[in-house]
């Protein structure tokens, strides 16, 4: 036995009533006849292990999200990129298509602020890939906001009606899913397209909700069974009510997150479109027709691919990190550091 | 009964035995985001050879990771092992290399997990899986070893046995599953035999079948049997003493009479006038009152203290730790006003109607 | 459970044709076919004339589709809408030459992926487990085609420092590549970087999966049960973790057929490889509905056997699946 002790050596009994809070710690005692420490601190050797810190859900998430620090800097950095981007005129050093006459197939320099080089017709190439992320920027926040509406609207209601529509929708879902994507895109793309890139984002939106639309649908299914759908349903709120004020809440963090799977796809594919030829039409500089009109000077001029390729890879890297930042923040089972 | 302690009912030959198993002062703690979890704290207690020990209390007492320390079981991390001694036959497990450890698993200590249904890998065999137990340790044929499987799967009641063995766990119902479970349990003559809420996750129907064969399997191994589970009523079955498990620490332990007829400890106490009996109106049942306490942050002094009617507005339950006095052979309490329970457990039964003290004994 | 997996692959022959039906649809229907012909200078308007009747480009669509449909039994996939040449020839060749990319860089992504990802699971938050974590959010935030351009540069330099050339960098293989052996070996010389950079995307993606659910495996409780019977960790490992973990990473890489094709498109296109990505950019760039249709049925096939193959691997890998 760990502590063995003589008889006579038994601590003695001491009654000290603190029902009424006379000194000492204040005891309040609830109808359970239990004794809560008043969280006063004046004495701390007492407690009753029950002051257990009270945290929103929202509270916590915010809390975890802004700890990571990977993905606060991915935020910042993507916040940045957009404001160039969307600001192109004013940030870029050079219009797009300016030339500069002195300065063809330059390396990244400081000289003329040519930071990305130039090619061969002197163009300055850190201004066109700011032109450039524009577009991806453009195209990848029209495919998010389109592909989270559809994704979340057949999501929620095959989850909420299930039966017939959720068959259908599903298999429609899962067709889509092992479809090669890409080359629906470009017959797509090719034929609808037309450079454009509000249209080539809609195309890609078209193709990207399954993911979001099966998770949704599986919250759905689960919440639809509890208590306080019962119950609203039992009060007589109308099914849009039900799923869009009581359901869709819920479903808000897996929503996020796929939204910045989807974003980070979107950039992907835009830039392979445009790399192929089927993208965004030139003049407007994409990112992956940079790539693709660089190429051919790849071996001398490896700027031309190299900087066009990696602010792609920064973006998507960027947009990466913050889901998975609102992963972590989101999962209640991740350990904090 | 006055102050004097009773021993009752010890068990013949145990008193004077060595114990087999002896857990002494055993900490176990988890690292976790909000604090560490004090999951086992200052944990000692013993089982002596073809004893049946019960181990009681609430979900989160510490009763799992306790026995899961005892094989070295633990998941580190996020889990620690800080302190304490675990000796089988006078070596501390707790000291052996990671490959000796490995040669005492399912050797010298088997254990039976609660739930079957996720105890048993689904890709491979019944069979296969417990004969794999049996290679581990022996140096036999895969033919012998299916044989032994064989054996064993017919003595715990299973029936084909032969056909039985090549089949996978989703084709046997959660019965014949812990069957399986017990027959691997017993494959090697384990001289502890470990039982996790063995019949917790199945039917009521069920449950005497298996303890049944529980019992079958102990007597054939004659191991010392470490029985953890919530009912009560399993305890007084199978069990000759008791160990009585609150908040990561041993608060009493004794006979299984001494802790049904004459309960050292509130906590004791109160598990047992919170249990459904035919004599006692289910309205009359007194559960304990509040929760369990948190192992992060225990309650000072006695955590049993804020849930407490007999430490209610004492100042010393709620600073000073109660040690475990030692009120006889096997016999302790971990109250400082155990010599008050027998009021206590009078004026229980005076508003439940249950009749405790003295009853059967 | 072969049953059950056919079943299934014959609700996908649906799919196939209403995917060809659609794709006509709106092809012959988003634009004029003959539009590049026109183009050119030295063709009449008679001659245009002409191939609209020979065609009959002038019929309702769903006619032109059945009779594009009744001519797949007897003459493969027909001829192609401007020059009359047959179609399944050039479908034939192509073919052979995704699949050796394909199930190649597969099998490889596959088989390093798994490795990755169970190590990384076993040493969790390890360095490893970082370097292989970050290693695979670069892997998925990298367009194929630029790594693929990457692979190519290096290359280069590497022939400009050391005058050797490691990898050739374009065609399947070289002008007089020999015969059997050695018609292999080069083949094999020259797919290294394709399938490098086309497995780059797999190997990040199914190695997540796996480090997934290795994880949830880990924590299992026969793994408990499984220690507890004094296994040694690397049976453990092998005969308890790694089986169970594979179910579903398997299922995940036979559905990612589509992925690699749409890799195969991007990736053929850079490292100029006679096989059906770049034959399907050519006939999107040409617009003639018949060569893109045919190239929809073959995939259409394909993924339909990567379908039943994952089934039976999974009916194989996973016993509660096999007596359904
Ligand atoms: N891996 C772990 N990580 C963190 N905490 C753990 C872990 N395993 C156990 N604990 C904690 O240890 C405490 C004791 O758990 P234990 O499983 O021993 O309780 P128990 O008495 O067996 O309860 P039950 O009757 O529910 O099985 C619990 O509070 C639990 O939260
Ligand atoms: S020490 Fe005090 S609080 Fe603890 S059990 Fe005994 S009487 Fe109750
Ligand atoms: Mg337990």
């Amino acid at each position: 036995m760990s502590e063995p002790s003589q008889p006579d050596e038994r601590p003695k009994a001491q009654d000290v009533p603190v029902r009424t809070g006379l000194g000492g710690a204040d005891i309040v005692t609830d109808d359970a006849g239990l004794h809560r420490a008043d969280d006063s601190g004046e004495a701390p050797e007492y407690h009753d292990g029950t002051q257990i810190v009270a945290r929103s859900q929202w509270q916590l998430f915010r809390r975890r999200f802004f700890r990571h620090k990977l993905a606060m800097g991915s935020m910042l950095f993507l916040l940045i990129i957009t404001l160039a981007a969307f600001n192109a005129e004013r940030v870029a050093p050079y219009g797009f298509n300016e030339i500069d006459v002195v300065m063809r197939s330059t390396p990244p320099t400081f000289e003329g602020w040519h930071l990305f080089g130039t090619d061969q017709l002197g163009r300055d190439y850190f201004s066109r890939v700011i032109y450039g992320t524009r577009v991806s920027l453009q195209v990848a926040v029209v495919v998010a906001i389109i592909s989270t509406l559809i994704g979340t609207t057949l999501g929620a209601v095959a989850g909420y009606y299930r039966g017939w529509v959720d068959a259908i929708l599903m298999r429609f879902a899962d067709l889509i899913i092992i479809v090669p994507l890409l080359a629906v895109l470009l017959i797509f793309a090719a034929f609808f397209g037309q450079g454009q890139p509000m249209r080539i984002g809609v195309i890609i939106a078209l193709l990207s909700w399954p993911s979001l639309a099966r998770i949704v649908r599986g919250v759905f299914l689960s919440l639809r069974e509890k208590e306080y759908v019962q119950a609203a349903r039992a009060a007589g709120a109308g099914d849009l009510r039900i799923m869009f004020r009581h359901m869709l809440p819920n479903t808000m963090g897996p929503i996020l997150v796929n939204m910045t799977l989807v974003l980070a796809a979107a950039i992907l594919l835009e830039a392979t479109l445009a790399f192929l030829g089927l993208g965004v039409n030139p003049p407007t500089p994409a990112l992956g027709l940079l790539i693709n009109a660089g190429r051919s000077s790849m071996l001398t001029s490896w700027w031309l691919i190299i900087m066009p390729g990696l602010t792609i890879v920064a973006i998507a890297l960027a947009i990466n990190f913050v889901g998975d930042g609102l992963r972590d923040a989101l999962d209640p089972t991740q350990q904090e550091k | 009964m006055g102050a004097e302690p009773q021993f009752v009912d010890a068990p013949t030959g145990v008193a004077d035995a060595e114990p087999l198993l002896s857990i002494r002062d055993l900490v176990t703690e988890f690292k976790t985001p909000d604090g560490i979890v004090h999951a086992v704290d200052g944990v000692s207690y013993e089982v002596f050879p073809g004893e049946t020990l019960g181990v009681v209390g609430e979900s989160g007492s510490g009763k799992s990771v306790t026995v899961m320390s005892v094989l070295r079981l633990i998941p580190q991390p996020p889990g620690r092992i800080a302190n304490g001694q675990i000796l089988l036959d006078g070596t501390d497990l707790l000291q052996l290399s990671d490959a000796d450890m490995r040669k005492v698993r399912g050797k010298d200590v088997a254990m039976i997990f609660q739930d079957p249904m996720t105890s048993l890998n689904p890709v491979l065999s019944v069979g296969d899986q417990l004969a794999e137990a049996i290679l581990v340790h022996n140096d036999i044929g895969e033919d012998a070893a299916r044989k032994r499987v064989v054996e064993l799967l017919e003595l715990v009641g299973v029936p084909n046995a032969d056909q039985r063995f090549d089949q996978y766990p989703h084709e046997y119902s959660g019965g014949m599953r812990q069957r399986a479970m017990i027959a691997m349990a017993m494959a090697n003559q384990p001289k502890i035999l470990i039982a996790d809420e063995p019949t917790t996750a199945l039917d009521v129907t069920i449950q005497a079948q298996v303890l049944e064969v529980l019992q079958r399997a102990k007597q054939e191994t004659n191991a010392g049997v470490i029985l953890i589970t919530h009912d009560l009523g399993v305890i007084a079955e199978m069990a000759d003493r008791v160990v009585v498990m609150y908040g990561g620490r041993v608060v009493e332990t004794g006979t299984v009479d001494e802790i049904f007829h004459s309960p050292k400890h509130p906590y004791t106490l109160g598990l047992l006038s919170s249990l459904p009996r035919p004599d006692v109106d289910m309205e009359r049942l007194v559960p304990i009152p509040g929760q369990p306490p948190s192992l992060i942050n225990l309650p000072s002094g006695c955590s049993f203290h804020p849930r407490c009617h007999l430490g209610e507005g004492r100042q010393t339950c709620r600073t000073e730790i109660p040690p475990l006095f030692e009120l006889g052979p096997m016999r302790a309490s971990a109250c400082h006003f155990h010599e008050e329970m027998e009021d206590e457990i009078h004026r229980v039964e005076s508003t439940t109607g249950t009749a405790i003290e003295g009853d059967e004994a | 459970m072969l049953n059950y997996a056919l079943r299934r692959l014959l609700i996908t022959i649906p799919i196939l044709i209403l995917s060809t039906f659609l794709t006509f649809g709106f092809v012959s229907s988003s634009g004029d076919p003959l539009a590049d012909l026109r183009q050119q200078p030295n063709i009449t308007q008679e001659q245009i004339q002409r191939v609209r009747e020979m065609r009959g480009l002038d019929d309702p669509f769903p006619v032109q589709y059945l009779r594009w449909v009744e001519q797949i039994p007897q003459g493969g996939f027909g001829e192609y809408l401007i020059s009359p040449r047959p179609i399944w020839p050039d479908l034939q060749r192509v073919m052979g030459n995704t699949l050796q990319l394909v199930v190649a860089a597969e099998l490889i992504a596959f088989a390093i992926a798994v490795t990755l990802g169970a190590v990384s699971a076993k040493k969790q938050y390890s360095v490893f487990d970082y370097s292989t974590t970050t290693l695979s959010f670069l892997g998925f935030s990298m367009p194929s085609f630029w790594f693929a351009l990457l692979l190519q540069v290096g290359v280069v330099i590497i022939y400009r420092w050391t005058g050797y050339r490691i990898f050739p960098i374009a065609n399947l293989s070289s002008p007089n590549p020999g015969t059997g052996m050695a018609f292999w070996l080069d083949r094999a010389h020259h797919l290294v970087l394709p399938i490098a950079s086309l497995a780059i995307f797999s190997i990040a993606s199914y190695s997540r999966y796996m480090r997934a659910s290795m994880l949830e495996v880990m924590s299992s409780d026969y793994i408990r049960t499984a220690r507890a019977k004094g296994l040694s960790e690397r049976k453990i490992t092998t005969r308890h973790m790694m089986r169970n973990a594979l179910i579903p990473t398997v299922t995940v890489a036979a559905l990612s057929f589509g992925t690699l094709i749409s890799g195969a498109i991007v990736i053929e296109t850079v490292f100029g490889l006679d096989g059906m990505g770049r034959y399907f950019i050519n006939v999107i760039g040409r617009r003639d509905p018949y060569p893109i249709m045919a190239w929809l049925v073959i995939v259409g096939f394909f993924l339909m056997l990567a379908n039943l193959l994952a089934d039976l691997l999974y009916g194989y890998l996973d016993p509660r699946i096999r007596y359904e």
